[in-house]
């Protein structure tokens, strides 16, 4: 007999009742928005200078808005050099007796300030997706959890410094400046602050214009945990602030995570002044696909690398390598994939693509877009609809890119992916590595072999094999080349806050 | 019956731990009100009411048909379950307490469930259940040669079972408890397929891990790729294990994110269970009036 299927009469049974009438899968899931009755966040807010809120010196004051909606959430201080100073003032204060502390009660605060960050946990998680339009499901079960993670590890070193660093003496650096971007606005905060605390350092910490409230709210959870005023201060800005905070002779390490051209700048600034500085950059990971690879879990990998937090990630998969003989394959899985995406209401625990961050960067992402059109790559973009107010992007990719093509070579900083092909695993490594950047970089191969061969040519600071997109406090993050110097989290994140002698 | 085994494409391999996290991910879809209600209406609609007992009798066949048909008496507007499956001797009784309804007649064959029998007896067995008036087959495929690499072998066998259905569905059996891996679990349902299944279906119920959503997405990626691949809409059904509403709408979610809304029927899909009639009849309860009813308010049969 035949193999071969005959089309069958439609079972009886599909026409009754249920099955086909009011039949709603196949349309948008209801709406399931968590609640934001419990979320407090205050009409204003001020600079968080010494423990308490206080104004700008100046009186200036800028909206934060939420980018779903636009609707303006809160109006923060916009601190100026005076403020800056003051911020700094406070920390150095500090900086003594918190560096006298014994370590063990230093780690205190930090589990403190974690174990608070886990009770208050939605509410942050509310207030993020709010202020930054990212997925509710993201900033609950990523952000939030990593954030007190860090805390918690970071915690946990306080007191074996000696261990961390055997046979040296580690004493704290003294005052960070810390600069942090506006994609994962409370997680940058602990990366940046866990690390600096358990060493003993003061900080003076600015978040992104864009996005202060979760770092103006974790100001005020370190209050409630008792934290010594001027250990962590708080002072919000946009870049004229940071360059004030970078240029202050009274800091002595500069930790900044954000766009290369502003590490740059940084960079420059700090040259002769023995200011010890940490840059985490830009990146324009190469995401190889093998012909060997676990095809559907590969897809899902991509979709994490390229639209986990709508693309607003430094170490986004954003180059994808696919090998020729499944490229074809791997393109219709993608396709398919990113219908089911569900694209709106960050708050609603469906959402899978929130709102672009800011209009600023939305527009950045649509002149890439343009680019890539006009560079003659193919484009197949998915078909949500978007929301009528608020920032939008469609998940995207470009097929039948070229190594030369903008959007291959810069930073879109959206859900925007550019697919290459390769015959060779040679081949591969040299498309991958052909960048500026070197920041992260992805492997999905069944050999064991392959893996390490492969992501042993590759230069990236944080490489995957069959995932994408993992984290964890234990681990060092930081990139080669133009993506930035020095490391964050693990033993490697800690020396970047210590000062070592015999 | 032997035939040669076609060239079939190479089975993609499988991640665990990736398949894991996409399993975790279709769990915290939040699936609410109207979207909740026409979900479990659904699912209802798909069980194949299952009684595969040495016990088994007539007459609990007989309460077990009044149940499909009519799964809530409190709620007529509810639809009927797919179909009753039992054992091949208990069909005529099956088909004839479900004459005149919609409800189809499914038989377990092929020497359920172990499969251990000479390959003609498991053929006679197909044949006997068509004949007394089942309308589906589950078979069973002999894990023990998959296991040893005779893949042709398991593929003639299936071949030979879909001719001796005649206008039967077949309903493919791998028992993914045994297979182990979820490379053989894929490899089992390519197999299948090109052999010639209308169903391909996870489990007996006689082991565990029966149906795991992870064991159900991989054969749902099967199904999806055979279908980009032929053009043919192969039907999936995951049994035993499934035992709450909540993991059954994980399931239709599964479905729906992976293969479409267009498996989303009887047809295409099916619920291979028993327990889980009365939990979904007793949230669709609470959806109809904000409380949840006592347990034996719902009938057992």
């Amino acid at each position: 007999m035949s193999a071969k299927k005959k089309t069958r009469p439609p079972n009886p049974a599909a026409a009754h009742g249920g099955a086909d009438d009011d039949f709603r899968l196949a349309e948008p899931y209801a709406p399931a928005p968590e609640a934001t009755d419990h979320a407090r966040i205050a009409p204003a807010y001020g600079l968080f200078i010494n423990g308490a809120f206080v104004s700008a010196a100046s009186g200036k004051r800028f909206a934060t808005v939420n980018p779903a909606t636009e609707e303006t959430l809160s109006e923060v201080a916009e601190a100026e050099p005076a403020d800056v100073d003051k911020a700094v003032a406070a920390a150095r204060k500090a900086f003594g007796p918190w560096n006298r502390l014994k370590a063990s009660e230093r780690g205190k605060y930090l589990f403190r300030i974690a174990r608070l960050l886990q009770e208050r946990a939605r509410e942050f998680a509310v207030i993020e997706s709010m202020d930054g339009g990212k997925p509710i499901r993201e900033s609950r079960d990523f952000d939030v959890p990593q954030a007190a993670a860090h805390f918690f590890y970071h915690g946990g070193w306080a007191d074996k410094l000696e261990y961390a660093f055997p046979g040296r003496k580690a004493s704290p650096v003294g005052v960070a400046g810390q600069i942090i971007p506006w994609n994962f606005p409370l997680l940058m905060a602990a990366w940046k602050i866990a690390p600096a605390l358990a060493c003993g350092n003061t900080v003076v910490l600015k978040p992104a214009e864009s996005t202060p409230l979760t770092a103006l709210k974790l100001a005020e959870l370190t209050a409630d945990a008792g934290l010594p005023p001027g250990v962590v201060n708080i002072i919000t800005g946009a870049g004229e602030t940071g360059s004030a905070l970078v240029n202050h002779p009274g800091i002595d390490k500069i930790a900044f995570t954000g766009s290369t051209e502003v590490g740059k700048q940084i960079q420059r600034a700090v040259a002769a002044t023995g200011k010890r500085h940490t840059l985490e950059l830009g990146g324009k990971a190469a995401h190889i696909i093998f012909e060997d690879a676990p095809l559907d879990q590969a897809v899902e990998g991509i979709v994490n690398g390229i639209f986990f937090n709508q693309g607003h990630v430094c170490c986004a998969g954003s180059r994808l390598l696919v090998q020729e003989g499944v490229a074809g394959t791997v393109v219709a899985k993608l396709r398919r994939r990113m219908e089911t995406l569900v694209l709106g209401d960050p708050l609603d625990k469906n959402t899978d693509i929130g709102a672009i961050n800011s209009r600023a960067q939305l527009e950045r992402i649509e002149a890439l877009v343009r680019a890539g059109v006009e560079e003659g790559a193919r484009i197949h973009q998915s078909g949500q609809k978007l929301p009528e107010k608020g920032y939008w992007f469609r998940p995207t990719i470009f097929t039948e890119t070229a190594q030369s093509h903008r959007i291959t070579r810069e930073e879109i900083f959206g859900p925007v992916l550019s697919i290459m092909t390769f015959r060779t695993p040679d081949e591969a490594i040299e498309k991958a590595n052909n960048t500026p950047y070197g920041l992260s970089g992805g492997v999905w191969t069944d050999k064991g072999a392959k893996i390490f061969g492969v992501t042993g040519a590759l230069r990236a600071g944080v490489l995957w094999a069959n995932t994408f997109n993992k984290f964890d406090p234990t681990s060092p993050f930081g990139g080669y080349k133009e993506s930035g110097l020095g490391r964050e989290g693990g033993l490697h994140g800690l020396a970047a806050y210590v000062n070592l002698s015999r | 019956m032997a035939r040669t085994t076609p060239k079939l494409p190479k089975s993609p391999t499988i991640d665990a731990v990736g398949l894991a996290e996409r399993v975790a991910r279709f769990k915290t879809r939040s699936i609410k009100m109207a979207s909740k209600v026409s979900a479990l209406r659904l699912a209802l609609s798909m069980i194949d009411l299952t009684t595969l007992e040495g016990k088994d009798t007539p007459g609990k066949v007989r309460q077990l048909c009044r149940k499909a048909v009519c799964p809530d008496p409190a709620d007529p507007s509810l639809p009927h379950v797919a179909a009753v499956c039992v054992y091949p001797t208990l069909v005529r009784v099956a088909k004839e307490a479900l004459s005149g309804t919609e409800v189809r007649v499914a038989s377990v064959a092929t020497a359920f469930p172990s499969g251990q029998a000479e390959p003609g007896v498991r053929l006679d067995e197909i044949r006997y259940a068509v004949a007394e008036g089942a309308d589906e087959i589950d078979m069973v495929i002999s894990r023990g040669k998959f296991l040893c690499g005779e893949y042709a072998a398991v593929f003639d066998e299936i071949a030979a079972c879909k001719e001796a259905c005649g206008e039967a569905h077949l309903k493919v059996i791998l028992e993914t408890g045994e297979l182990h891996t979820y490379d053989n679990v894929r490899h089992a349902s390519d197999l299948a397929m090109e052999a010639g299944a209308d169903f391909i279906k996870t489990s007996t119920g006689k082991v565990s891990p029966a149906a795991t959503p992870e064991v159900t997405l991989v054969m749902l990626q099967a199904i999806q790729d055979f279908h980009a691949r032929t053009g043919k809409m192969v039907g999936m059904k995951p049994a035993g294990g499934i035992r709450d509403a909540k993991t059954a709408v994980t399931f239709l979610v599964m479905v729906r994110e992976t293969l479409g809304p267009a498996w989303l029927t009887p047809e295409w899909f099916r619920f291979g269970a028993s327990t889980l009639t009365n939990d979904i009849l007793m949230q669709l309860a609470k959806q109809r009036t904000g409380h949840y009813q006592s347990p034996l308010d719902f009938t057992n049969d």
